[in-house]
Formats: C-alpha cells, sequence, structure tokens
C-alpha cells in the first residue's frame, strides 16, 4: 500500500496517468482542467516512464494526435473541459468509428457556449448518448472523489483497450479542483513496442511486414450494406458493454424507501442530505452511478419495486434523469432537482426537494 | 520474336512497384494522383522503408489512398493528416510518416494543423497535391483556385474582392523554422515526374536524418473539375496554374532559395 498524500483532483488524474504506463498525452489549456497538462510537464515524464507530452494547437488537433497515435496500439490520453470536449467530438466520433482505444478526461464546466468556468454535470447527453456524428457510445466513468481520479484512468484504459472503444472519464470542476487524500498505485511499466506488435498486430499501423496485409485505420466505408454491418458491429459492442461493465455504488439503498441517484460531486453533496434525512427518520439511499454509459438500467429498475420515489440529482437542468426515468418506467415518481450554470446545490437544498418532490408528491 | 522471347527478366524495363495494389485507381483519367501515388511508393520501396512507413490519408479524392497504396495507413478527418502524423510520429519516432493531401484538405479545413506541425518542425513528410479545386465533392472553388476561375462555387469566375486571393500555403510554410525542405514539382511531363519523385525522395531522407518537416506540393490538374480534357487540362495547367505556384525549389537545407 502506498502513503496517503494530499492532491488536486486534476494532479491525481495527472499522476496516475504516469503510473498507468501511458505512452502519450496530447492537450490544450482550458478551465478548469489545465492542472493536468501543467502537472504533466513538471514531472517530466519522458524521463520517468518515456511517456510523450505535448501541448497541440488546439484540441482538435489534440484528439488528432491522439488518433494517430491510438492507431498504434499506444496507450494515449487527452483532457479538456465542455467547450473544448466539443471541438473534439470530431475526432472521437471518429475513434469511435475506427475502433480506436483512448482515454478522455472531460472536467465538466458550464455551458452553453463559453458559459463559465464553474463546476457542471450538463455535458451527461454529449458523454452518454453519442456526442459527435454517428451511432457510436463511450464508456464513461464518473468518480467522485480524488481517490477515484487517480483509479479510473488505468480502469480507463484497460476498458478502452478490452473494447478497442474511446474511454471517457467524466469529472467537474470540484472533483478536479479540490484537494482530498489519495493513495496512488502502483507504477506499472510502459509496454514495449514489440509487446504491442505481438498484442495487437492484427489491427494497428506500425508499418507492414511482408508478412501479413497492410492494416487500415479507418472509419470509412461507402458501401451503405457494409457500412451498416459495421455500424451492427458496434452495436454488439455496446451490448457487450451494456452486460459486462455497469458499474454503480449503491449507499444504505437496502432499507430505503427513497432513492438519490446521482455521481461525482452530486453523490457526494447527497450524501449529506441522506444523513440529515435518516436523521430526521426519512429513509433515504444513494444510488451512485460510477458508469454513465453502460447504465445500470436493471439495478434502477429493480430498485422501483422495493421504494416510494427517485430524485435524480445533477448539476444539470435534467439529463440524467431521462435514464432514470426509461429504467424506473413509471412504477414510483422519478424526479429532477439540481442547480446549474455553474452553482453548486447544498444539501439543504437537495433534502427540500425530495421533500417537496418525491415524498410531498 | 514471340512474347515469351521477349517476357526476360534482362529485357524488364520497368515495373510496377509491389507498394501498389492492385486495386482500379478511383481517380479520373487523365488525373496526377495516381503517379504521384506511384511515385511515392517507389521511394518508399527503393529506400527499403515500407516495413517502417505509416502513410496518412486525408479527405478529398484521395481519401481512398489506402486502398491503392500498399503499406500501413491511417485515415484522418478532415484537415488533420498533420495532426495525426504527429500524434504517430510522436510515439514512434523511428517510423516513417506521410500525409498526403489535397488543397481543400491542407491549405482550407487543415490550415492550423499544416502551420503548426511546420511550426513544431514534426520530423514528417508532407505530399500536398494541389489542383486549385475540391475534386471529391465535385469541382467547388478551394483556396488555391485561381482568379477568375470557375467552379461551382465561383461560377462566373473566383471575384477576389469577395472571396479572397489563392493561397500559397507553400511558401507560407516556408517561413517557418521548422520546414526543413520546401519544394513545389508536377507531375504532367516525364521530366517532371522525374523531378518530383527526385524530390520525394529527397524527403524522405531529410525525414530519415530528423530534420523537420519535409513538404512537397504537386502543382496537378483536375480535367473533370475544370471540366477539359486531360491535354487540355494539363496545357491549362501550365499556363494558369504554374505563373501563380511556379515549380521548384522554395527552401532547401532549412535556407529560403533566393
Amino acid at each position: 500500500m502506498g502513503e496517503v498524500i494530499l492532491m488536486k483532483g486534476n494532479e491525481a488524474i495527472a499522476e496516475a496517468a504516469i503510473l498507468a504506463g501511458c505512452d502519450g498525452y496530447f492537450g490544450y489549456p482550458i478551465t478548469p482542467q489545465t492542472e493536468i497538462i501543467e502537472y504533466l510537464f513538471v514531472q517530466r515524464p519522458e524521463d520517468r516512464t518515456g511517456m510523450v507530452v505535448l501541448q497541440a494547437e488546439s484540441e482538435i488537433a489534440a484528439i488528432n494526435m491522439v488518433y494517430g497515435a491510438a492507431g498504434l496500439g499506444k496507450k494515449v490520453m487527452t483532457s479538456s473541459s465542455s467547450p473544448g470536449i466539443s471541438l473534439k467530438q470530431e475526432g472521437i466520433s471518429y475513434m469511435a468509428g475506427a475502433e480506436l482505444p483512448c482515454v478522455i478526461v472531460n472536467v465538466v464546466r458550464a455551458g452553453p457556449g463559453l458559459g463559465t468556468i464553474q463546476p457542471s454535470q450538463a455535458d451527461y447527453f454529449q458523454s452518454t448518448k453519442g456526442g459527435g456524428h454517428g451511432d457510436y457510445r463511450l464508456l464513461v466513468l464518473a468518480p467522485a472523489s480524488v481517490q477515484e481520479m487517480a483509479d479510473f484512468v488505468d480502469t480507463a484504459f484497460e476498458l478502452a483497450f478490452k473494447y478497442r472503444n474511446p474511454v471517457m472519464i467524466q469529472s467537474d470542476g470540484v472533483i478536479g479542483q479540490m484537494m482530498e487524500k489519495v493513495i496512488l498505485p502502483e507504477q506499472k511499466p510502459r509496454i514495449s513496442n514489440e509487446e504491442i506488435v505481438k498484442r495487437y498486430g492484427d489491427w494497428i499501423t506500425v508499418g507492414k511486414p511482408k508478412s501479413r496485409e497492410r492494416n487500415i485505420i479507418t472509419s470509412l466505408e461507402l458501401d451503405p450494406h457494409r457500412q451498416e454491418a459495421k455500424n451492427l458491429k458496434l452495436q454488439e459492442k455496446y451490448r457487450l458493454m451494456e452486460e459486462n461493465e455497469v458499474r454503480y455504488e449503491a449507499i444504505n439503498c437496502e432499507d430505503a424507501e427513497y432513492i438519490i441517484v446521482a455521481y461525482g460531486s452530486s453523490a457526494r453533496i447527497a450524501q449529506k442530505t441522506m444523513d440529515m434525512a435518516r436523521e430526521k427518520g426519512i429513509k433515504v439511499g444513494i444510488f451512485r452511478l460510477i458508469t454513465l454509459f453502460p447504465f445500470p438500467k436493471k439495478e434502477i429498475n429493480a430498485l422501483a419495486d422495493k421504494v416510494k420515489g427517485f430524485l435524480a440529482v445533477e448539476m444539470s437542468a435534467g439529463q440524467m434523469i431521462e435514464d432514470v426515468r426509461l429504467a424506473v418506467n413509471g412504477k414510483v415518481p422519478a424526479e429532477h432537482y439540481g442547480r446549474y450554470g455553474g452553482v453548486i446545490h447544498s444539501p439543504e437544498e437537495v433534502l427540500a426537494a425530495l421533500e417537496q418532490k418525491i415524498i410531498g408528491g | 520474336m514471340n512474347i515469351k522471347e521477349i517476357i526476360k527478366p534482362e529485357n524488364l524495363v520497368y515495373k510496377k512497384t509491389e507498394l501498389m495494389t492492385d486495386n482500379p485507381l478511383s481517380y479520373c483519367p487523365g488525373c496526377g494522383h495516381g503517379t504521384a501515388h506511384r511515385i511515392t511508393m517507389e521511394v518508399v520501396e527503393e529506400m527499403g522503408i515500407w516495413e517502417d512507413t505509416i502513410g496518412v490519408a486525408p479527405v478529398g479524392c484521395s481519401v481512398l489512398a489506402y486502398d491503392f497504396m500498399n503499406i500501413d495507413m491511417t485515415q484522418a478527418a478532415h484537415g488533420r493528416a498533420p495532426a495525426v502524423a504527429t500524434g504517430i510520429k510522436r510515439v514512434m519516432p523511428d517510423k516513417y510518416v506521410f500525409t498526403y493531401q489535397g488543397d481543400g484538405d491542407l491549405a482550407a479545413i487543415g490550415g492550423n494543423e499544416t502551420i503548426h506541425a511546420c511550426n513544431r518542425g514534426e520530423n514528417i513528410v508532407i505530399i500536398f497535391v494541389n489542383n486549385g479545386i475540391y475534386g471529391m465533392t465535385g469541382g467547388q472553388m478551394a483556396p488555391t483556385t485561381l482568379p477568375g476561375m470557375k467552379s461551382s462555387t465561383s461560377p462566373y469566375g473566383r471575384d477576389i474582392e469577395k472571396m479572397g486571393h489563392p493561397l500559397k500555403m507553400t511558401e507560407l510554410v516556408a517561413q517557418l523554422p521548422g520546414t526543413y525542405f520546401v519544394t513545389r514539382q508536377a507531375v504532367h511531363t516525364p521530366a517532371a515526374v522525374r523531378k518530383a519523385k527526385k524530390a520525394i525522395r529527397k524527403a524522405f531522407e531529410i525525414q530519415k536524418e530528423k530534420k523537420g518537416v519535409a513538404f512537397v506540393e504537386i502543382v496537378s490538374n483536375c480535367n473533370s473539375g475544370w471540366k477539359m480534357n486531360p491535354v487540355d487540362a494539363n496545357n491549362w495547367m501550365v499556363d494558369n496554374m504554374f505563373p501563380y505556384f511556379p515549380l521548384g525549389d522554395i527552401k532547401v537545407d532549412g535556407e529560403l532559395v533566393k
């Protein structure tokens, strides 16, 4: 076990990337996640592990650098915040179409447009429903602590290569900026070029030996029937993710009459609400999403048979609530509460919303 | 003498490089892309570097370059090839990486990626085929469309007052310290093809020595987009394109040619 240290969420992501044996980071500064690239440059990871760090000319260039390097079977990543993630959507769609693994960190800030630099969770639709053009999905992990910021980087890389798909770590300005204690993972060695060829030689573009046909990284397939077949293959992959990769944390859900569904910093705030409610004798549990996609449909549907209502708490005008309602399927009331535009709801506000919208309603 | 007596190794004067596939080219008859593909692949073959070479195909007429070039290739989003090549080269610096881009791809939508990859001095080869028009989408105005030249989005000719001037991207990148070799060639005559191939060879040699960007523009035709037959298109290119985009080296050994 490593020692307990104090770290910012963004720094924990950066350090965890080096420790995960990441081969390359390509990024562009944007608040509130700029500490990630700053930390990496200060750390000189090229000396520590040989990891490449490059400041690109734009978020668009950064995701395309990731695209290029990912095609070589390298563990590569980028990070940004909401407006920058919008710019990356073209590249993300191409990577989903070309089935390339990578990790994308989104430290969400409020929008739309330039919005503000304050925390938000209003990118839920963008990250879980595709984001760019075409039918595709990202695996989306939502850390709720600095510890999870550190832990999820390696998990994200493992999942990215397991499914040959981009994986997003969707955080927010609260988790990115706050300092907490964290125990860092062990240093994983970077994978050698020889080992990469051994593992991924059937698809990576590292140069064609005479012994095999050329490999091509592309999302293009002009023939509609073949494009449909390609889409069907992708859909099967997303179905497997839904079958195998649902992650969540159920806190006090066994005896709960009311469930708060939340992720990231909203789930942290909801814990205080839960304590306050239980002191008042209201049995509240928290269903914390760890994966935003795949969404825990079955689990929430099963809970709906036991409880009186759900409150979806998110720093948005109501995005995750749509998935909660689909899962609850009308069995019991499911309502949304959240402050947004960069405002963070208080535990008291969440409790009041629970009492008014669910218990009183 | 019958055919069997003629087909002997000692009589071989020319052979298709194995680095071109047998797929029929999707280019219009008379187009310069096929020749530009072939000489690029011949250089890769002659240098013996195909096992370490990765090509980056653009969006445009040469979007399917990977169907014709028998090497590992990756297909970039429109204009992003220099960023994709940067990513490849940075994580495996000993590979040979080239982009193959048209004028819309490189000079319009990918202007930023081109300038910054050149400015960083990435050790890559950029092959820039400039035919002054968007061929794939059916002949729209490109950044390199000449003044007065007709296209489907400048149907009365490019009006430079309203549509701006043709962009000399090659001269522009030559100004950046990250470029080491910048040249403009053509592939419309055997002599031009030989010179263009020599330039591409030089470009890959520079990449071997990791001296920065080697940038080879090939001024070419688009007889379909220009609505001419191939012979007229080549003549028109010589009379109109070459005066605006003069052939020859622009930067050699990191120094601008006076």
